[in-house]
């Protein structure tokens, strides 16, 4: 599959901007051939993947960076990649059931709505290292009855 | 060009800030009941200054039951709806009654596909729920 347009950048891990990054985002899927409601759940998805990232990554430690890359393919898939070089997921699979958290103030449903809004998602991480999360959601017109 | 740049600039702006100068977080008393009205983006930013302001107030130990208005919120994500949970908690605890008030459609979604609706009832206006 082709990358028919991308866009990349990176920012400090700021609290301040998990809503540019997801306004970023949401501007430059809004090309594709999708609704208000898509639109935030792009939102959303974003909103979740950042502030992992901030939050659990790098433990709110602001003078890190995270970087975001989003593509639209030649089949208007959408593809979100989220990365941080935080401390990375020891059990992907245990963060990603419902309400898991490693912290009891939260209410572990950031990979939930990721998987429920978007039709992939892959996550790769590696203690010490960091933390990938790749978001992908078809437009094209004949995929639009799964979200209606 | 600088023009152009500017009014780049002022498109994000509008966008971060939801274009509003209210203040984000309002908050009232009527007689036992605490309402909170929040004004923008309830993402980890807001939901740090709502949380603060609302333990704050809750633990003064006057607050009975606690009104969040969502009127004015035009976004929502889980660690928003983490800070809605923890008023809730300390409301349960000291045996008061919570309501959501006005969500917008976008962020009632969320509410209910997280199920935060099946544990705080959500109401069009503070009225109706004053009139309980
Ligand atoms: N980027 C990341 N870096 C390190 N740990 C992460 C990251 N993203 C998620 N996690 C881990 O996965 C868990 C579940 O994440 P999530 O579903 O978003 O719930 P929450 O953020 O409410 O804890 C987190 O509690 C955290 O332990
Ligand atoms: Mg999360």
């Amino acid at each position: 599959m082709n990358v028919k347009n991308y866009v990349r950048f990176e920012f400090q891990s700021l609290p301040e901007n998990i809503s540019f990054a997801r306004s970023c985002v949401a501007a430059f899927a809004a090309q594709l051939d999708c609704t208000l409601d898509d639109i935030e759940e792009i939102k959303l998805v974003v909103s979740e993947a950042v502030s992992n990232s901030i939050i659990h990554g790098y433990a709110s430690n602001p003078h890190e960076k995270v970087v975001i890359a989003v593509s639209i393919m030649d089949d208007d898939t959408l593809e979100i990649i989220v990365e941080d070089y935080g401390v990375g997921i020891e059990d992907v699979e245990k963060a990603m059931e419902p309400t898991y958290s490693t912290d009891p103030s939260r209410m572990g449903l950031g990979f939930t709505f990721m998987k429920s809004f978007m039709d992939e998602l892959e996550v790769v991480s590696k203690p010490g290292k960091g933390t990938t999360v790749k978001l992908k959601r078809n437009f094209a017109v004949a995929n639009k009855e799964a979200y209606a | 060009m600088e023009g152009i740049i500017i009014f780049l600039q002022k498109i994000v702006i509008a966008t971060v800030e939801g274009g509003d100068s209210q203040v984000d977080v309002e908050i009232k008393m009527v007689r036992n009941t605490l309402v909170i009205r929040v004004n923008g983006e309830l993402d980890m930013v807001m939901a740090e200054k709502l949380k603060k302001e609302m333990e704050a107030r809750l633990d003064e130990g006057e607050v009975k039951n606690l009104i969040v208005n969502l009127e004015k919120v035009t976004f929502i994500d889980s660690s928003g709806l983490g800070v809605i949970i923890a008023g809730y908690k300390k409301v349960m605890a000291a045996n008061g009654r919570m309501y959501i008030v006005g969500a917008k459609p976008n962020v009632k979604r969320i509410l209910i596909l997280s199920g935060v609706s099946k544990l705080i009832p959500i109401y069009d206006t503070e009225q109706e729920v004053i009139n309980l």
